[in-house]
């Protein structure tokens, strides 16, 4: 019963949301208000069914519905109840249900937080909301029924797949989600400015905090995903250029630029065009990285479902959204630049100059990642590309970015002394220098390429203080200069830890038996012995590793391998002791003939500085979305 | 309207069509001209020991599999634990061809992940891949007594593609 009411739900929320798409939108453009007043009322009921169809199928999952095909697929008894969670969203019909409540639910906040904003404003914005709904509840329904029945019902599900069941799953695709999903109102704002001819400082100023919680959702999404590889699959990388993983990276990369851009569009008026088309092209970017997910296109190691028929629907949604917002985008953009005039040296440029570097830096990346589907579609064969392309194209685009990032803060609107700010930035460049130097001596080894990521770090750090130290002098700093100071520090903290995993990295494979000791970057780990332990769902192997360091206890590691009752998969579970300058990992192989094992160790200096940086961005960009300044002029537009 | 205005939207149509064309075709099926043909003969030493030669010709008689994998490919490790598992149940012969990679990081990975093979050959310079028509790594044959190639898959095997596709057709070819 309760799944068929989830399915109810579902139809009515894609009747509901054509309304919220359809009527608010013509209503706006011929002035007619009883259509317009539909708007507020409609999301906020497709909001309600969405989280009552999400409640029915997590239900079904609580409760162990085997008849209801896709819970039986994706889940069994023997799984513990917070992984039956992740689990609602561990498969395609899932996590698309999913992306559609997240997307309900920032229609749902844009509704509710929209009071001050202008009517038709809201109601266009909203609509296009609900036309990006409507047609993805259709796909759903149409070819990705979560409900489906499976009768007479299974005795038993089929697992999860165990490499899935990690907190990780559970928590790393809602936020992904909810960044991807998060564009969508950026883009809503900037069709709806399209098509009231309204693309004002306004308009900006309304876009900016939604295009930062969006951003801030993105970059935690792929942090924890990353985080997750390292941990969970037990590769020891943190990225590895996977069509999955660029899928996300490639709308942050451009949701960044739109960030920037909103900016001077905000402060100067300037660029409208360009954010416009910033705004269109980082959602498209969030629904072609659904597309590339999820029809199967391209061969991935997070290998997903795959049915040409959803490939085709995707394709149509996709090709219907961007392609009416691409030919409004030409009809209706600001044909002449217009807006205050600057100079080369002033921040509009820095700015522009660092778009310019983040697009590209994402087009090289979409190009990388589509080129396998590019040369298929062309006849001339099947090829991957892989991490070789990715670090030499990427890596030398962003060269240039971070060495911008410490001059661009000091630059004013409309121009700038460079001169001036050159001279006064010897310090920071001073300290940058001296960290290329000396730290991979520290380090132990010197090559240039560790050399150059200190170098760029310490140089953006640096002009971080400068810039801290001046503006507290100068008087109390606002929120967006704080929030920019955190993000851009989250930068150079993530290039140390690039840099110090990339040059400093240990790793010894080697065969171990009780009582063998293996030393890596300073620390000896000693293997004690293996027993067997039995888990709630599968069965394991456990070593007990010894760390010291000069003779003295650090830690003691249990890596495992783990047999799933419900899996013919073996898993390795490796153990981690982390800490702020070094993780030491421990995983087992095989088990040799001679009571031995082969073991994994690794070494990974500052590793956990890359996702430490990550965090420091997404708290820059909270920072900066609270800024009081956003309240206070709502508020004072309240009052008038 | 500016033509200048139309450039994102042309090239937006321009993926639309490539995406189009991709969806017809799956990265997993690549029709290979080699199916129903023999499987090339070649000699290669092997992996564990070079003076020890591998030629498919010794396979005469029997229903195996020739896996195509490298210790520097990311998804052979994927597909690694369940070629263990399949090897552990004894169903057909499994021979690796190792491919364009070094002696001690294959015997290396091996040594840390498992060996599925009952022996790898070991083609450092990639020429027998050229004549498998190699794509990329992983790949998986089926060749028949007869020594002809009857089942090919490119990029790692699912447990779907081995409960689905190859345990099926490896009973079939071994009634037969």
């Amino acid at each position: 019963m309760i799944p068929e009411l989830g399915h109810y739900a579902l139809i009515l929320a894609f009747c509901v949301a054509l309304v919220q798409g359809v009527l608010p939108l013509f209503g706006a453009q011929q002035g007619r208000r009883e259509w317009l007043v539909l708007a507020r009322p409609a999301a906020q009921t497709v909001f309600l069914l969405l989280v009552f169809a999400f409640g029915s199928l997590a239900w079904s999952f609580y409760v162990n519905d085997f008849s209801v095909l896709y819970v039986a697929e994706h889940s069994n008894t023997l799984l513990p109840t917070v992984y039956r969670l992740g689990a609602v969203w561990g498969g395609h019909e899932g996590s698309l249900l999913l992306w559609l409540l997240l997307l309900s639910t920032w229609t749902f906040l844009v509704a509710q937080l929209s009071k001050t904003l202008d009517e038709f404003m809201v109601a266009r914005v909203i609509g296009v909301l609900g036309l990006v709904s409507s047609g993805l509840l259709l796909f759903v329904l149409a070819t990705s029924n979560p409900f489906e029945r499976l009768l007479p019902a299974a005795q038993e599900g089929r697992s999860l797949n165990p490499l899935l069941q990690d907190p990780g799953l559970v928590f790393h695709p809602p936020m992904l989600y909810m960044g991807y999903v998060g564009f969508s109102v950026a883009f809503a704002f900037a069709i709806a400015s399209l098509l009231s001819n309204r693309l004002d400082a306004a308009w900006a100023r309304w876009s900016r905090p939604w295009t930062t919680a969006a951003w801030i959702f993105l970059t935690l999404g792929i942090a924890l995903g990353s985080w997750w590889a390292y941990y969970e699959l037990g590769w020891g990388g943190w990225w590895f250029w996977d069509p999955v993983e660029n899928a996300s990276f490639i709308p942050w990369l451009v949701g960044t630029a739109l960030l920037h851009s909103l900016a001077v569009t905000e402060k100067r008026g300037v660029f409208k065009s360009w954010t416009v088309l910033l705004a269109i092209t980082a959602f498209s970017l969030s629904l072609l990285g659904t597309f590339l997910v999820r029809s199967g296109v391209l061969t991935s190691v997070h290998a997903f479902a795959t049915d040409p028929r959803r490939g085709i629907f995707i394709l149509i949604l996709l090709f219907l959204v961007v392609g009416s917002s691409l030919t409004l985008y030409a009809v209706r953009a600001p044909k002449r630049a217009m807006g205050a005039k600057f100079t080369l040296t002033a921040r509009e440029t820095m700015i522009l100059l660092g778009n310019v570097f983040l697009v590209t830096a994402a087009a090289s990346v979409l190009l990388g990642t589509l080129y396998p589907l590019l040369i298929d579609a062309l006849n001339l064969g099947k090829i991957s590309v892989g991490p070789p392309y990715f670090n030499a194209v990427f890596v030398p685009i962003m060269i240039p970015l971070l060495v911008l990032m410490g001059i661009g803060p000091w630059t004013n609107w409309k121009n700038t002394n460079l001169l001036a700010v050159i001279k006064r930035l010897w310090i920071a460049a001073l300290l940058a220098v001296l960290a290329a130097l000396l730290i991979p001596r520290v380090m132990g080894e010197f090559t240039w390429l560790a050399s150059l990521g200190f170098l760029l770090a310490f140089w953006i750090i640096g002009s971080g203080i400068q810039q801290v130290i001046r503006q507290f002098k100068a008087g109390k700093p606002t929120g967006s200069f704080i929030g920019m100071q955190f993000a851009h520090l989250g930068i150079a903290i993530f290039v140390i830890g690039v840099t110090m995993v990339g040059a400093y990295q240990e790793e010894r494979d080697v065969k171990m038996s009780s009582g063998d000791t293996v030393a890596v970057g300073g620390y000896q780990i000693q293997m004690q012995g293996i027993a067997a332990v039995t888990g709630p769902n599968y069965m394991a192997t456990r070593g007990t590793f010894v760390v010291s360091r000069k003779g003295q206890l650090e830690t003691t590691l249990y890596p495992e391998k783990r047999n799933y009752v419900a899996s013919t998969m073996p898993m390795t579970e490796a153990a981690i002791n982390a800490g702020l300058t070094r993780d030491i990992y421990v995983s087992l192989g095989e088990a040799l003939p001679d009571q031995s094992w082969a073991v994994r160790v690794y070494y990974k200096p500052f590793v956990d500085w890359i996702w430490g940086g990550c965090l420091l961005m997404a708290i820059g960009g909270i920072i900066a979305m609270l800024d009081k300044r956003y309240r206070s002029k709502l508020r004072g537009k309240h009052e008038i | 309207m500016k033509s200048r205005l139309l450039i994102p939207l042309i090239l937006f149509v321009l993926l639309v069509i490539f995406l189009a064309v991709g969806l017809s075709r799956d990265p997993h099926e690549v029709p290979s001209p080699l199916i129903g043909k023999s499987a090339p003969t070649f000699e290669l030493g092997q992996l564990a020991d070079p003076q020890k030669m591998f030629s498919p010709e010794s396979m005469k008689g029997e229903v195996w599999m020739l896996n195509v994998w490298a210790s520097w490919c990311v998804a052979c490790r994927e597909e690694h634990p369940l070629l263990i598992a399949f090897s552990k149940t004894q169903t057909l012969p499994i021979i690796g061809l190792d491919y364009k990679d070094q002696r001690p990081a294959a015997m290396a990975m091996l040594a840390r992940e498992g060996n599925p093979y009952i022996l790898s050959a070991f083609d450092g310079d990639g020429h027998v891949g050229i004549d498998y028509g190699v794509y990329g790594v992983p790949e998986t044959y089926i060749i028949d007594k007869a020594g002809v190639i009857r089942y090919k898959n490119i990029g790692p095997i699912t447990p779907d593609i081995l409960r689905e596709k190859i345990s099926p057709l490896i009973t079939e070819l071994n009634r037969s």
